[in-house]
């Protein structure tokens, strides 16, 4: 047979392939620009006492967590009690920021679930949201020492993803 | 009970397609006319337990059976009993029950109205389509049932998606479906051609007519879907290149190079494995159309919530149509060139110009749709491919294809002269490009995309008034009555989708180059300007509805001291999800569209609301549904009836095409 | 003293009819209509992240709402579009455009449409070419020619008529 009629074949074989790979993605999920890049500094009062401040920078010197969460999100409560427990254990500090929220909302929440974090910012308009790439709560930031991102996980925290990305990462920064 | 039955039909309609699929086949090639002979009543039996199984969820819908899953998570007590009726295809299993229904149909026709055709080339026609049949129901049976049951059943259901509550859900799915399915006959015709090796004109003015009547129904389907978004949607656009939009735009586009080019295998045997190529593709565009919508592998709003289990059957389906009818074609389509012979300018080379260019247009389509999945399979990350790209891509691959399409019928056929023919459409060509940026220079919008519009359209209008002109000076002496007579329904057809085209053209570019849109604040009294109307708000009201609760304002538009309209724009929000819907209302004219939508209320008795202009927005419809009516002058044509009778009448040539 | 009398009436009439006029006038969302077409223009050209694709001008969703209002503050602020674009881009990336930046990776995106438009109309030309190359008329000896008239129909002295 000649070689140009097996052309739509070859073509459709590739196309076939790709959408077979295409089952194992999700179309939805939006890595970030960020990693790698130093984290946008910002300033906010803080959950628990609103006169004052939580500045970004205070953080500087230790790899921690950034948490972005609100008590209208569905899925934080999936992972809350896991970061409760990761708090409980101290490994790094978790740092809250309270996206698009209600000041009585959101202390109801911490107070009925537990409060892993040891500061939690208020970003009530969400621009601190929109610097961080923040579309969808929840969403957490392994940021490191020099205050660069290191990781961004989209949606629940898991403990597989916990156990086999964040920790061995944490674990690396903390060493250097 | 009846979700049983409902049930044990469509087993009975598999195990029937699957006999449809295997004995014909085997008869055909034994030639064993008892074996063939069993094709008809398998497709019969299959089409009447389809049609139980449909009517049986249609019944559970009715009913408000919430004990099936489906309806529970589709329905409610309160909703419409049309949409109750519609709902039933509002959801992937739906859906396909209504997917494997048409096709049930469709095949049903094809036994009924192809009597005078050959024995074996039927049985194997109606085998491709119990295959294809078979793998359909297996889908839904072995993924998708839509009779599962909810035990304990659900005290309330969850109401069909508001979206969907609406006169656009009544027909536009069906329609569209009824095309999607109809181009499986042009593929199982051509896969019947491949296997018997033979390939003739009498071949493909067969494969005319039900071609055609798919790409009318897809036209129609797709035209009814773009005018639901206009006015569903409520922001006044209507086309978006959504991934689910292109998936039945593309086999559109190579249905219309099918149809162009099942015409030439018919006049003059050419294009044979062209046409074979462009009925497998666009069935297999039909085919990744499903599995775009339904396998979660691209964003759509219009994709069904699905899993990537079922992605991977649709897809095994696919690969197993597809693969197999191009490994056929590898194998057989050498064996059909050949074909008269034709000249650098004929009528043969303006239609395979029209037919790569239609390819390269799908295949750009194509490529613009799946790019960001090649990107993110490569790792390569994540991109957005929307109406910017598409527009600067689509809109000048299809530029020659419509300066093409009125200088083929000027053409003879086999060979011609390009003088001859340049000289004949010289005038036409520069009448156009002047009236073209006139037109542009009066409505004071001269850009690129306008001037080549309106030239494109004026070309279009133009030259076809000269074709008309000619076609009926053709023969001088007779009377005029008579030339009209003369000219075939299929001329009409074909000047009539031309036309279509044409008026499409205008509509696309005016809109997009007058229209005017303005959000303002209104309280009762306060009036806003927009396009030389006067828009009065008249305060809103609440009005509950059977499943929902609106807030109706009216908004009186007027035109100088002249009462245009009083439109009465919504906002529901139905009950069952909490959902809030926006329910435009739209003056329709036919040289303007004021479309109105209402939006929050920002302070009491304060509203958001949302004015547009739309002008001659209703010819890019008017356009469409001339086209589909070409194609049904086209379908209609006189002779495919008159040779089906005189094929049948003779048994000597029926009997010698049945080897 | 009686004309700014009258000057200060005059003055104050056209203020209460101007307030009644501003009365029955809605009030458009935006104070700046061209600024807004500006936004308006940008916004449907990006993408709203937490919708089943559309674009942050027709999207009600609340990260959409937001995304607008950071559009229409930079531009307000001067910024251009391509400023706004490089803001959104750097925390969200190319995702957000729905019009594909033109790079390495999106090259074939771009071209490939016009490429296979050369590719498929070089084909066709070549083939055309070739076709008309291979086909000769073949000459009928006037024998022939009489034997075809005679099988037509035709009178034996009947011109050959060439058809459409």
């Amino acid at each position: 047979m000649k070689a140009k009629f097996l052309v739509p074949l070859a073509i459709f074989v590739i196309l076939a392939g790709f959408l077979a790979y295409g089952l194992t993605l999700n179309p939805r999920e939006v890595p970030s620009p960020l990693v790698g890049k130093p984290a946008p500094e910002f300033t906010a009062p803080r959950l628990d006492a609103p006169e004052q401040s939580f500045r970004l920078a205070d953080m500087r010197g230790q790899v921690f967590l950034l948490n972005v969460w609100a008590s209208w999100c569905v899925s934080c409560r999936q992972e809350h009690p896991l970061l409760v427990q990761m708090a409980r254990q101290g490994v790094v500090p978790v740092v809250g920021l309270n996206y698009k929220d209600e000041r009585p909302a959101a202390l109801a929440w911490l107070r009925d679930g537990g409060n892993p974090y040891t500061t939690t910012a208020v970003d009530a308009d969400g621009r601190i949201g929109i610097e961080y790439g923040v579309y969808g709560t929840p969403e957490t930031f392994l940021i490191d020492r020099e205050g660069v991102i290191r990781y961004k996980h989209i949606g629940p925290m898991t403990p597989e993803v916990l156990r086999k990305v964040v920790m061995p990462k944490i674990e690396e920064l903390s060493r250097g | 009970m009846i979700a049983e039955l409902g049930h044990f039909a469509l087993i009975l309609a598999l195990v029937l397609s699957l006999v449809q699929a295997v004995v014909p086949m085997v008869g055909a090639h034994r030639n064993r006319l008892a074996l063939m002979g069993v094709g008809r009543p398998a497709a019969r039996g299959q089409f009447v337990m389809l049609l139980l199984a449909y009517a049986c969820l249609t019944w559970a819908f009715i009913q408000s059976d919430f004990s099936v899953r489906l309806v529970a998570v589709n329905s409610h007590t309160d909703t419409p009993l049309i949409y109750k009726i519609t709902g039933v295809w509002g959801n992937h299993e739906g859906s396909l029950l209504l997917w494997a229904l048409a096709l049930s149909g469709w095949t049903l026709a094809v036994t009924l109205f192809s009597r005078h055709l050959p024995e074996a080339f039927m049985a194997r026609v109606v085998g491709v389509l119990g295959w294809v049949s078979a793998g359909f129901i297996s889908f839904t049976l072995f993924t998708s049932n839509p009779f599962e049951r909810l035990l304990p059943a659900a005290a309330q259901g969850r109401d069909l998606n508001p979206l969907l509550q609406d006169p656009g859900m009544i027909i536009h799915p069906p329609l569209l479906y009824m095309g999607y399915v109809g181009f499986s006959v042009a593929f199982a015709f051509a896969i019947a051609a491949l296997l018997t090796g033979r390939l003739d004109a009498a071949w493909a003015r067969w494969s005319r007519p039900w071609t055609t009547v798919a790409w009318v129904f897809l036209t129609a389907g797709i035209t009814v879907g773009s005018g639901w978004a206009y006015y569903e949607l409520g922001w006044g656009g209507w086309w978006f290149w959504d991934p689910v939009e292109n998936a039945s735009f593309m086999p559109w586009l190579l249905g219309t190079a099918l149809i162009h080019s099942l015409a030439v295998t018919e006049k003059r045997g050419a294009f044979r494995s062209w046409t074979v190529l462009l009925a497998i593709g666009a069935f297999s565009l039909s085919l990744l159309g499903t599995f775009l919508v339904r396998s979660g592998v691209i964003t759509s709003v219009h994709a069904f919530a699905t899993d990537p289990a079922r992605g991977l059957f649709i897809l095994a389906l696919l690969v197993l149509v597809i693969g197999v009818s191009l490994v056929l074609f590898a194998w057989r389509a050498p064996r059909l060139s050949g074909g008269g012979s034709f000249g650098l300018v004929s009528r043969e080379s303006t239609l395979l110009g029209n037919n790569v260019l239609l390819a390269v247009a799908c295949a750009a389509v194509l490529l613009g749709t799946l790019y960001p999945l090649f990107m993110d399979a490569l790792n390569m990350g994540k991109i957005s491919v929307g109406p910017p790209y598409f527009e600067s891509t689509f809109v000048p691959l299809m530029t020659p294809v419509l300066v093409l399409m009125m200088i083929g019928p000027f053409v003879r056929w086999k060979g011609d002269d390009g003088g001859r023919v340049g000289r004949v459409l010289w005038a036409s060509g520069l009448a156009s490009v002047l009236v073209g940026g006139g037109v542009a220079l009066a409505i004071d919008h001269v850009t690129w995309r306008t001037v080549l519009g309106l030239s494109l359209a004026a070309w279009i209008v133009l030259a076809s008034l000269q074709l008309l002109a000619r076609r009926l000076g053709e023969r001088p002496g007779t009377p005029a009555g008579h030339r009209l007579r003369g000219i075939p329904a299929a001329w009409w057809g074909m000047w009539l989708a031309h036309l279509g085209v044409g008026v499409f053209t205008i509509g696309v570019t005016l809109v997009g180059s007058l229209e005017q849109d303005l959000d303002v604040k209104m309280r009762e009294g306060q009036s806003a300007q927009l396009a030389g109307y006067t828009f009065t708000f008249g305060g809103a009201a609440r009005l509950p509805g059977p499943n929902y609760d609106a807030d109706r304002a009216l908004v009186t538009v007027t035109r100088g001291d002249r009462l245009v309209a009083s439109l009465t724009p919504e906002k529901r929000v139905y009950r069952a999800q909490g959902m809030p819907m926006t329910e435009a209302a739209i003056d329709i004219g036919p040289l303007r569209d004021v479309y109105v939508s209402l939006g929050d209320q920002i302070e009491p008795g304060a509203w958001i609301v949302s004015l547009h202009y739309r002008p001659f927005i209703s010819w890019i419809w008017a356009g469409c549904l001339l086209m589909g009516l070409g194609g049904v002058l086209a379908a209609l044509d006189r002779r495919y009836r008159k040779l089906a009778a005189r094929d049948a009448a003779s048994p000597a040539s029926a009997a010698a095409q049945a080897g | 003293m009686a004309e700014r009398m009258r000057a200060l009436l005059a003055v104050l009439a056209l203020a209460v009819s101007a307030a009644a006029f501003a009365a029955g006038e809605a009030e458009p969302l935006t104070d700046d209509p061209e600024l807004e077409a500006r936004v308006m223009d940008l916004a449907q050209t990006l993408r709203c992240l937490v919708c089943q694709n559309e674009t942050i001008a027709a999207s009600r969703a609340p990260l959409a709402v937001d995304l607008r209002n950071q559009v229409r503050e930079q531009l307000a602020a001067g910024k251009s579009e391509d400023e706004v674009i490089d803001f959104l881009v750097g925390r969200y990336g190319d995702f957000v455009l729905y019009k594909p930046p033109f790079r390495a990776a999106t090259a074939l995106l771009w071209l490939g449409p016009g490429a296979l438009a050369v590719l498929g109309l070089g084909w066709l030309a070549l083939r055309l070419r070739r076709r008309a190359a291979e086909a000769t008329v073949p000459e009928l000896s006037d024998a022939e020619r009489a034997q075809a008239r005679r099988l037509l129909g035709e009178p034996d002295d009947a011109p050959p008529e060439s058809r459409t």
